[in-house]
């Protein structure tokens, strides 16, 4: 290897922006658990069961869209010119590292979910000769078994259970941890422990929502662990990719998609509408003229110039990128970025309204006669009080921008067509629709993966816009001090 | 009032003005219409010759603003920026870029588009509004519970599964409607069924639920303690007071979209293969034919604004203390 590292690290443009996001989150996580009323507010989105099992959904998808941002170029065995060592331009991640074997196991083409024989006949030579039409076997796909229709159900039967039982377990004892800590650090016997966290005494974090969702994630991930080994669990695509796999890949996508949108349009909203609604005069008409005439062009058509224009900027220009992982990565960075720009409109138009009513009130104008700088009453006065508003519409956009990504793919001015997506594998399977029998585990995989991902972001935006929002909070406080689990009807109890 | 009308629609002449200048940046001065003829042509093997014939056909050879090499008025009139842009304020769209009349088009593929925009529209918003004041009639009870839970799970779902699972259940499965195409006159009702059904599907979920926290808003109001305190009966309360007043606020999300309705849906024309702007909108995307996506852009803001200017107007209607000054 001449003391040359084997592989070599490759930081997308993507993969940066999500690293800055991460960081700024961190100083964002900082600052609330300074910030006594933040502090509270995240009390109460974890102290609900929706709030606290989605977190520990979408804290599953982060962590596979973390692992999936870390990229490199691994080093080709042969080593090239002058002895040098050759990187591929395969740009591979951490996550293809962990789940290698469904990177690695390809088929020809379409195979059904846990199958072991092809899903089209073909033509195969018998070994006397003869020649016949029949399921030809898979590479890899339950090609342990002697006999496939003899023995692959009970095999996967088998192998099922094993993976449940191991499941299981695993749910146990990520319980028993658990709760051995709660009890230390409540000084109280584990058994005490249990009682309190199912009855959900005293008021806190919802454990009990926390570890019912993470041993229901245990307990259906085991089974498809160990089944992955010898079977593709949601069947291949046309190219024999393992679905599975390009399910797992559509989530970064995702993820980058609803976030990276938030951070380029957040700097746009935050400013702007400050602004406006600060300084008035002018300097609102210019910038309500500038978002009206954003908003007046229907966000579809706007996308598709948008991207539309880069499609023809990138054509024209060959050879700006290395590796196509670079050039799909600059392409839904810029997607980011043209969603970011269509979208500011409305969180500048609330945070407008806002700033025009804060301006007035007394403690700015005492800021006013005490001679503050416009921008540090715009920092100190203002913004903080504008927070809940950018951190509501900033988790209630995400699951909209999940969603919209499917259909811009679809439309044709989404992700890059090599980048796996959700949109893709869905545009991809659809043109199988007509098929007799239909290939469905793609499109189900898709939009099962999909809705698992927007629903818990669906839910815990409510968990979140609940606690932030002072309309509902002074609800809350006028009724009872602190998060309570409300207490079950008389007649509703088991 | 009408001295309100028109100060309104003055006030649309700059923000017309906006999105023209805006298209007209994003589409002739990001990409040269020199980077366009080489896409279109293909990007390999193409000729400076190709690029000139091809940028003479749809006149894009023209300078960009000032026509240095004409006379009079033709310094101005004769240029890319009036023949593309300034043209549209009077709706003459010209041609696509592969040489047909984008005016007669839209004209002809509006009425498929409205066929089936219209009544998801009509059919939806009743039937999300209905829904809405179910759930707040039965407020705070398992029902209200389970209807915000379904509301969210519907939501949830990716409109393309509604598409792609009702055309396979009811027209695969069941064979109960045609799974796409379309016919003129009353020959079309049979193709409209299917995605009239799933649009008002796909909206149910959100809409529901934005009804109901509207209505519910409405509910914690002091007039309809007042009602409750005359001793009206809940329905009256629900039906006379809390519609009534909700109005406004439905009247803002809703009125607006009415002229839009015209442009159609990208997603359910090409699923069900129907003749209308949306998917005239789609085909013009994947065969990038700029022309076609600014004509569509420029209407779609005409549209929006118009919009806009009715969302006012409707005020006046359900509300009698709104007075234009």
């Amino acid at each position: 290897m001449n003391g040359q590292a084997s592989f070599m690290p490759v930081v997308l443009w993507t993969d940066a922006l999500v690293f800055l996001l991460v960081a700024a989150l961190a100083v964002f996580a900082w600052t609330c658990w300074r910030s006594a009323h933040l502090r509270q507010g995240w009390g109460w989105v974890a102290a609900s069961g929706a709030g606290m099992g989605s977190a520990v959904v979408l804290a599953l998808f982060v962590a596979v869209g973390l692992l999936d941002s870390l990229h490199f170029r691994p080093a080709l065995d042969k080593p090239g010119e002058g002895g040098k060592v050759a990187y591929s331009v395969d740009v591979l991640s951490v996550l293809d590292l962990l789940v290698a074997p469904l990177r690695e196991q390809r088929e020809r083409t379409y195979s059904a979910p846990l199958a072991a024989v092809a899903f089209q006949k073909e033509t195969i030579e018998r070994p006397d000769g003869a020649q016949a039409r029949a399921f030809p076997r898979l590479r890899h796909g339950g090609a342990h078994l002697a006999d496939p229709e003899a023995g692959r159900v009970a095999d996967i039967a088998r192998r099922t259970a094993a993976g449940l039982l191991a499941g299981v377990l695993g749910a146990v004892l990520c319980c028993a941890l658990v709760l051995a800590v709660i009890a230390r650090h409540r000084r109280v016997a584990w058994r005490a422990a249990l009682v309190q966290v199912w009855r959900g005494e005293p008021a806190g974090p919802d454990w009990r929502a926390f570890l019912l969702t993470a041993s229901v994630l245990l307990v259906l991930a085991a089974p498809v662990v160990v089944l992955s080994a010898h079977y593709h669990v949601l069947g291949t695509s046309k190219i024999g990719q393992s679905v599975l796999y390009l399910s797992l890949k559509s989530i970064r996508t995702s993820l980058v998609i609803g976030t990276l949108t938030t951070l380029v349009l957040l700097p746009f909203a935050v400013l702007l509408g400050i602004a406006a609604g600060y300084f008035k005069g002018w300097v609102d008409d210019l910038i309500q003229y500038v978002y009206t005439t954003l908003e007046s062009i229907p966000s579809v058509l706007l996308i598709a110039a948008g991207v539309l224009l880069i499609q023809v900027y990138m054509e024209t220009r060959p050879g700006l990128f290395e590796t196509s992982a670079q050039r799909a990565d600059f392409r839904l960075l810029m997607l980011c970025l043209i969603l970011g720009l269509a979208n500011w409109t409305g969180l500048c138009r609330l945070l407008r309204g806002e700033a025009l009513k804060l301006r007035e009130l007394e403690y700015v104008q005492a800021a006013h006669a005490f001679g503050v700088s416009h921008w540090r009453i715009i920092v100190r006065h203002l913004a903080p009080n504008m927070l809940h508003i950018v951190l509501i519409s900033a988790v209630m956009g995400f699951s909209g921008l999940v969603l919209a990504e499917a259909v811009l793919s679809y439309v044709g001015v989404g992700v890059d067509p090599s980048m796996i997506s959700f949109g893709t594998m869905i545009n991809d399977a659809r043109l199988e629709m007509a098929r007799e029998p239909m290939v469905w585990w793609s499109l189900a995989s898709a939009f099962g993966f999909m809705l698992a991902l927007v629903l818990a972001a669906n839910l815990f935006a409510d968990a979140v816009r609940d606690a932030f929002d002072p309309r509902t909070t002074v609800r809350r406080i006028g009724f009872r001090v602190g998060p309570v689990r409300t207490a079950p009807a008389p007649g509703t109890a088991p | 009032m009408i001295a309100y009308l028109l100060r309104r629609l003055l006030y649309a002449i700059p923000i017309l003005v906006g999105v023209n200048l805006l298209t007209f940046a994003l589409f002739f001065m990001v990409n040269t219409p020199d980077d366009m003829a080489r896409m279109q042509l293909g990007v390999k093997r193409v000729t400076p010759e190709a690029i000139e014939d091809w940028k003479r056909e749809r006149g894009y050879d023209r300078p960009l603003f000032v026509n240095a090499s004409a006379e009079g008025v033709d310094r101005v009139t004769d240029t890319v920026f009036f023949d593309k842009s300034v043209r549209l304020f009077v709706f003459d769209f010209g041609f696509s870029d592969d040489g047909r009349d984008i005016g007669r088009e839209i004209r002809e593929r509006m009425g498929p588009s409205l066929a089936i925009a219209l009544p998801v529209f009509v059919l939806g918003l009743l039937a999300y509004v209905c829904a809405a004041l179910l759930l707040v009639f039965f407020r705070q009870t398992a029902l209200d519970l389970a209807g915000v839970v379904l509301c969210v799970v519907l939501m949830s779902v990716s409109a393309m599964f509604y598409i792609i699972g009702g055309q396979y259940l009811v027209s695969k499965a069941w064979r109960l409607a045609p799974i796409s195409g379309f016919a003129e006159g009353g020959a079309m009702v049979p193709f409209l069924l299917l995605p009239v059904v799933i649009g008002v599907v796909a909206g149910l979920g959100s809409s529901t639920r934005w009804y109901r926290t509207i209505f519910l808003d409405e509910m914690g109001r002091e007039y309809v303690r007042t009602a409750r305190a005359k001793g009206l009966s809940e329905l009256r309360v629900l039906f006379g007071h809390v519609l009534r007043n909700a109005m406004i606020p439905i009247l803002t999300g809703v009125v607006v979209v009415i002229p839009s309705l015209f442009l159609g849906s990208l997603l359910f024309e090409s699923f069900f293969g129907i003749p209308g702007l949306g998917s005239y909108t789609i085909d013009a995307i994947n065969a990038q034919d700029f022309a076609v996506v600014r004509a569509m852009v420029f209407l779609g803001s005409v549209l929006y604004i118009v919009g806009l200017v009715l969302t006012d107007l409707s005020y006046a209607w359900v509300d009698p203390r709104v007075k234009f000054a």
